[in-house]
C-alpha cells in the first residue's frame, strides 16, 4: 500500500485541480431557464454518481484489502458461490436508483418541450436557425429580417428556434443558454432557448460537418426587448435586401464574414422542405465538390487559408470593433 | 483518375509512412527468403485451419491494429495539445479521427476479442477444433483482408473523413466525394462478413461441440460470454451489411437512399447504423466480462459469486442492446415520448452492470487474493469502468443529453468503457492465455509497469476530457481558441495520452524480454486455473487439443479435480485414433480476391470488382467440389506427443 501513495496524491491533485474549474464550465453555468433546468438534473445525476462510486469504492477497498493473499489469511472460503439474499439487494438498489433518475430524467424531457414555465405566457419568438456547410443563417420572420453568423435575441422571452440546414446534419448549441437539437436538411425541428441576462455567448454546430466544422460558429447577443425592437427595426430600414443570386452564394461550402439582410431567404427555398436546394445552387453556380487528395483541391485549401489568414490580419489592424 | 490523385502525395507524414511500408515490406521478404522461411510460412499459417493459429493470427493483426489507432490517437493529440496548433490541417485531422474510431473498433477490439476466443473456447469445452474449421479460416481472411483494404487507404487514395460513424449526407458522393469514403464502406463490408460467419461458426461449437458432462449451466463464464456475444452477432451484423450496401448504392450506383436529393433519409442511416452500432458495442463488452470473470475466480482461487445472475444478466443486457440505439441521438427531436423509452431502457442496462460489478468484488470476498497481472488490470477495470458506467447513466438521462451530446464528455464516457472494459480486458486475457499460446508466461515485472503507466496515462488523459466537455468543447474539432480556455486540461490529457503509449512500447517490449529469457512452463497449468484449457498436459495444446476428450461432472471442473486429487493420467489404451480436418489455401486465396473486388470497388473500376467477384464465387465453386474430409492421426502418433510411456 505504501508504494501507491505517490498514485493517490497524484489522484487527488488532478481532481482538485479540475474541480477547482467547476463553477466557471460552460455547461454548468447557464444564463437562461432551459440551460438551468439541465444543469439542476445533471447535477441532482452528479451527486448520485458520486455516492454509487463512493460505495463500490469502499466496498472493493475493503475486499481486496481484507482478502489479499498472506500470511495468516483467514475466512477463505472456495465454494462460497452466492447468496440469494445478497444478490437481491443488488438487484434492487440499481432499480430504486434508475427509477429515482427517471422520474426528473422523464419530466424535464417534457418540460424542454415547450417554452420555459416562467416565460409560458409570453408569445415566443420565432428565429429560422438554418445551416449550410459552415454558416449559420437566422431569419426572423416577423421582423422580415435576416443575419449570418451572428443572432440578437431578447431577453426574459423564450426563443423558438426553428432549425433545418441546407446539407450535411449539423448541431444547433449555445450552450449556456441550453441544449442542443440537430438540424437536418428536408426536416425542421425545434427548440426553446432563453437568456436570463444580457452579453455575448457563443453558439456553435457541435455536430461534425466535414473540413469547415471547427470554425462553424456563431455569436448570440442577448439583451433588452427595446434593444432588440430598436436593432431589428433598424436593420429592416438600413440593411440591404437579400437578392436570390446572393443567397445561392451563401450555399457554396466555406466561411463568411457576419451579414445582415432586411428581407429573408424564405422567399426563395425553405430548406425544410427542399432538401436539394443548395445541391442545385452549387451546380448552377459551377461549384464541384473535389476529392480532398486532388490537386484542385489542394489548391482550394491553399487559397481559403490565404483568406482566413488576410481577414486575420485585417481584423486585427482594425481593432476587434464588433459592430452590428 | 490521374496518378497523382492515386497516391497521396504532399505530406511529410504520409512520405515517412510510404517508406516505412516499404521498409517493412522489404525487411519481411529479404527475412522469409533468406531463412527460407516461405514453405513455413504457406504451410503453418497462411493455410492452417487450427483454431489456436488463427486465434494467435487475430491478436497479432489486432496489436498491429492496435499500434496504428494509437499512433492515429497520439496526432490527434499531439494537434490538440495547445490551441491553434498548425500539425494537422483539417481535413488531415478529420482523416485521422475517423481512421482511429473505425480501426479501434472494428479492427482492433473486435480481432482482440475473437482471436482470444479462437483460442480459448474451443479448449475451455474440450472440443478439438470449432464446428467450422475451414469457416474460421475464412472468417480470418475476410476480417484480414477487410482490415488491410481499409489501411491502405492513407497512402493511396486518401482515408475517409466522415467519421467512423460516416454521418450521410456528409459521406455522400456530393460532400465527401472521392475513394476515401468507398474504403470505409468496402473495408467493413469484407470484414463483416469474416465477423457475421465468425458469430454461426462458434454459436455452433458451443451449442454443439462440448465435452459430454458440460451442459449449459456447466460453461465457463468466458465461453458463456462468447456464446451470448454470437447471439449478438448474428442478429447485429446483418443490418451492418445491409445499410453498408445500402450506402454504397448510393455513392456508387446513384441510388437515393440516404442522400439530400431524390427525397433519401438522413436520418435512417443513422438509425441503422446505431442499430448495428449499439449491440457491437456489446459486443466487444460481454467477452471482456466473461474474461474478468475467468481472471478474477482464478486469481481470487474462488468460485464465481452468482453464477447464475451473472448469466441472466449478460442475457439481459444482449436483450437490452437492441432497445436503446436511440440513445445515440436523442437531439434529433424524436419527440419526449421516444427520449424518455429510451432514456429509461438506457438506464435499466446500468441494472445488470452493476450486478455484474457487486458479483465480481464478492467472488473476491473470503477469496485469496493474488496479485498477478492479469488480476491487476481485472481490478483496474472495476474502478475505472465503473466510472465509464456512471457516466453512461448520465448520458442516458435524454434532457440532459442535449448538453453532453457531441461533446468531450461522450467521448471520455466512451473511452472509459471501451478502455477500461474491452482493452484492459485484451491485455488482461493475453498475458493470462499467453503461456496457453506460447508456452510461457510474459515477465510479471515489466507487466506491472505497463499496468501502472498504462492506467495511470489513462485516467490522466480521459478524466481531464469530461470537464472539456462540461466546458463545451465539441468533439471531433480540429483546433480550438486561446479565449476558450481548454488549453490546459487539452495538454494535461495529451500528457496521458503519451503515457499510454510509452506503456504500449513497455508491453511490447515485455514481449520481446520473455521471448528471450522466460522461463519455459512445463505443465499445462500455468495459473492454478479451473477450467479444461488448462488441463492439458503440454504447456502449448497439441493441435488435436485433447488426446482425450474429458468428462466434465461440473463447474470448475478441473480445479475439483486438482482439489480431489483425481487429476486424470492418460494410458497409452485411453488413446484412439483422432480425426482432424485438413489445412486449405483456399480461404486466403478466397480473401485475396476479395481485395480486388474491394479495390475495385473503391475506386469505381467495375472490371477490376467484377474479376474480384468472379474470383471469389470461383472459390466458393471450388470448395463445393473439394471432398477433403480431413484426416486421422495416428495412435502412435499421438502417444509421441502426449509422450506417454507404453
Amino acid at each position: 500500500m505504501q508504494r501507491l501513495k505517490p498514485f493517490f496524491t497524484i489522484g487527488l491533485v488532478m481532481a482538485v485541480f479540475m474541480l477547482s474549474g467547476c463553477s466557471e464550465m460552460v455547461v454548468l453555468d447557464p444564463k437562461g431557464p432551459v440551460g438551468e433546468e439541465q444543469k439542476d438534473l445533471i447535477m441532482y445525476s452528479i451527486w448520485f454518481m458520486l455516492f454509487i462510486l463512493l460505495v463500490v469504492y469502499a466496498l472493493t477497498a475493503f475486499i481486496v484489502y481484507k482478502y489479499r493473499d498472506r500470511k495468516n489469511h483467514t475466512g477463505y472460503d472456495p465454494d462460497n458461490e452466492g447468496s440469494h439474499l445478497l444478490e437481491t439487494i443488488w438487484w434492487i438498489i440499481p432499480i430504486i436508483i434508475v427509477v429515482a433518475l427517471s422520474i426528473p430524467t422523464v419530466k424535464t424531457i417534457y418540460s424542454l418541450e415547450g417554452p420555459p414555465a416562467e416565460t409560458k405566457d409570453q408569445k415566443p419568438l420565432v428565429i429560422h436557425a438554418t445551416s449550410v456547410d459552415w454558416k449559420w443563417v437566422f431569419t426572423y420572420p416577423e421582423q422580415d429580417i435576416e443575419t449570418v453568423n451572428y443572432l440578437h435575441i431578447p431577453e426574459d422571452r423564450p426563443v423558438l428556434f426553428k432549425l433545418t440546414s441546407a446539407d450535411s446534419m449539423a448541431s444547433f448549441w449555445i450552450p449556456q443558454l441550453g441544449g442542443q437539437k440537430y438540424a437536418m436538411a428536408g426536416m425542421e425541428t425545434e427548440l426553446y432557448l432563453q437568456a436570463n441576462e444580457s452579453g455575448t455567448y457563443k453558439g456553435r454546430n457541435a455536430n461534425f460537418t466535414g473540413e469547415g466544422f471547427t470554425d462553424h460558429t456563431f455569436d448570440v447577443m442577448a439583451m433588452s426587448d427595446e434593444e432588440f425592437e430598436k436593432w431589428a427595426s433598424e436593420t429592416k430600414a438600413d440593411a440591404p435586401k437579400l437578392s436570390k443570386e446572393q443567397y445561392d452564394k451563401l450555399m457554396l461550402p466555406g466561411h463568411v464574414k457576419e451579414m445582415t439582410f432586411s428581407s429573408t431567404h424564405l422567399k426563395f427555398v425553405n430548406h425544410a422542405d427542399q432538401a436539394d436546394y443548395a445541391l442545385d445552387a452549387r451546380e448552377r453556380l459551377g461549384y464541384k465538390s473535389l476529392v480532398p487528395h486532388s490537386k484542385e483541391a489542394k489548391e482550394r485549401r491553399e487559397e481559403e487559408k490565404k483568406k482566413k489568414q488576410e481577414e486575420r490580419e485585417e481584423s486585427e489592424s482594425h481593432g476587434d470593433s464588433h459592430a452590428h | 483518375m490521374k496518378w497523382d490523385e492515386f497516391f497521396v502525395t504532399g505530406d511529410p507524414l504520409i512520405y515517412g509512412a510510404d517508406v516505412s511500408i516499404v521498409l517493412t515490406m522489404v525487411g519481411i521478404l529479404f527475412y522469409l527468403t533468406k531463412y527460407k522461411k516461405w514453405k513455413w510460412l504457406w504451410t503453418e499459417w497462411l493455410t492452417t485451419v487450427d483454431h489456436k493459429k488463427l486465434g494467435i493470427m487475430y491478436i497479432v493483426s489486432a496489436v498491429l491494429m492496435l499500434f496504428r489507432g494509437g499512433v492515429d490517437a497520439l496526432l490527434m493529440r499531439t494537434q490538440l495539445a495547445i490551441p491553434e496548433a498548425k500539425f494537422l490541417d483539417s481535413q488531415h485531422y478529420n482523416e485521422i479521427f475517423t481512421t482511429h474510431g473505425t480501426i479501434m473498433i472494428i479492427f482492433m477490439a473486435m480481432p482482440f476479442l475473437i482471436g482470444l476466443i479462437n483460442v480459448v473456447v474451443p479448449l475451455q469445452i474440450g472440443a478439438r477444433d470449432v464446428a467450422y474449421p475451414y469457416l474460421n479460416a475464412v472468417s480470418f481472411w475476410t476480417f484480414f483482408i477487410g482490415a488491410m483494404l481499409f489501411n491502405i487507404s492513407f497512402v493511396i487514395g486518401g482515408s475517409p473523413s466522415a467519421g467512423w460513424t460516416s454521418y450521410m449526407p456528409l459521406a455522400s458522393n456530393e460532400l465527401s466525394p472521392g475513394p476515401g469514403q468507398n474504403y470505409y464502406l468496402w473495408g467493413l463490408q469484407i470484414a463483416g462478413i469474416g465477423t457475421l460467419l465468425t458469430g454461426i461458426n462458434f454459436l455452433v461449437t458451443i451449442l454443439k461441440m462440448r465435452a459430454p458432462g458440460m451442459t449449459l449451466f456447466r460453461m465457463p463464464m468466458f465461453t458463456w460470454s462468447s456464446l451470448v456475444t454470437m447471439v449478438i452477432i448474428i442478429f447485429a451484423f446483418p443490418i451492418l451489411t445491409v445499410a453498408l450496401a445500402l450506402m454504397s448504392f448510393d455513392r456508387l450506383f446513384g441510388s437515393h437512399f440516404f442522400t439530400l436529393q431524390g427525397e433519401g433519409m438522413d436520418m435512417l442511416w443513422a438509425n441503422l447504423f446505431w442499430l448495428w452500432g449499439h449491440p457491437e458495442v456489446y459486443i466487444v463488452i460481454l467477452p471482456a466480462f466473461g474474461m474478468f470473470s475467468e481472471i478474477i475466480s482464478t486469481f481470487s482461487k474462488k468460485t464465481l459469486f452468482g453464477y447464475k445472475a451473472m448469466i441472466w444478466s449478460m442475457l439481459l443486457i444482449a436483450g437490452y442492446s437492441f432497445m436503446v440505439w436511440v440513445h445515440h441521438f436523442f437531439t434529433m427531436g424524436s419527440g419526449a415520448a421516444v427520449n424518455s423509452v429510451f432514456s429509461i431502457t438506457t438506464m435499466a442496462i446500468g441494472i445488470p452492470t452493476g450486478v455484474k460489478i457487486f458479483n465480481w468484488l464478492f467472488t473476491m470476498y473470503r477469496g485469496k487474493i493474488q496479485f498477478t497481472t492479469p488480476m491487476l488490470w481485472s481490478l483496474g477495470f472495476i474502478v475505472n469502468f465503473v466510472i465509464g458506467g456512471v457516466t453512461g447513466v448520465m448520458l442516458a438521462m435524454a434532457a440532459a443529453d442535449y448538453q453532453y451530446h457531441n461533446t468531450y464528455f461522450l467521448v471520455s464516457h466512451f473511452h472509459y468503457v471501451l478502455i477500461a472494459g474491452t482493452v484492459f480486458a485484451c491485455f488482461a486475457g493475453l498475458i493470462y492465455w499467453y503461456p496457453k499460446m506460447f508456452g510461457y508466461k510474459l515477465n510479471e515485472r515489466i507487466g506491472k509497469w505497463v499496468f501502472w503507466l498504462f492506467t495511470i496515462g489513462f485516467n490522466v488523459c480521459f478524466m481531464p476530457q469530461y470537464f472539456l466537455g462540461l466546458d463545451g468543447m465539441p468533439r471531433r474539432v480540429y483546433t480550438y481558441s486561446e479565449e476558450s480556455g481548454w488549453g490546459p486540461l487539452n495538454m494535461l490529457s495529451t500528457v496521458g495520452g503519451f503515457m499510454m503509449g510509452i506503456a504500449f512500447l513497455v508491453l511490447v517490449y515485455n514481449m520481446y524480454y520473455s521471448f528471450r529469457f522466460a522461463k519455459r512452463e512445463t505443465t499445462g497449468d500455468a495459473w492454478d486455473g479451473r477450467t479444461l484449457e488448462w488441463s492439458t498436459p503440454s504447456a502449448m495444446p497439441p493441435f488435436y487439443n485433447f488426446a482425450k476428450i474429458p468428462e466434465v461432472t461440473g463447474l470448475d471442473h478441473f480445479w475439483r479435480q486438482k482439489q480431489a486429487g483425481k487429476v486424470e493420467k492418460l494410458t497409452a489404451k485411453d488413446i484412439k485414433k483422432i480425426h482432424m480436418p485438413s489445412n486449405s489455401g483456399v480461404p486466403f486465396i478466397m480473401g485475396s480476391f476479395f481485395f480486388i473486388l474491394g479495390f475495385g470497388f473503391v475506386f469505381g473500376w467495375m472490371w477490376m470488382a467484377i474479376l474480384g467477384g468472379i474470383g471469389v464465387i470461383g472459390t466458393l465453386i471450388y470448395r463445393s467440389f473439394e471432398y477433403d474430409d480431413g484426416y486421422y492421426v495416428s495412435e502412435e502418433e499421438v502417444i509421441e506427443t502426449e509422450k506417454i510411456s507404453k
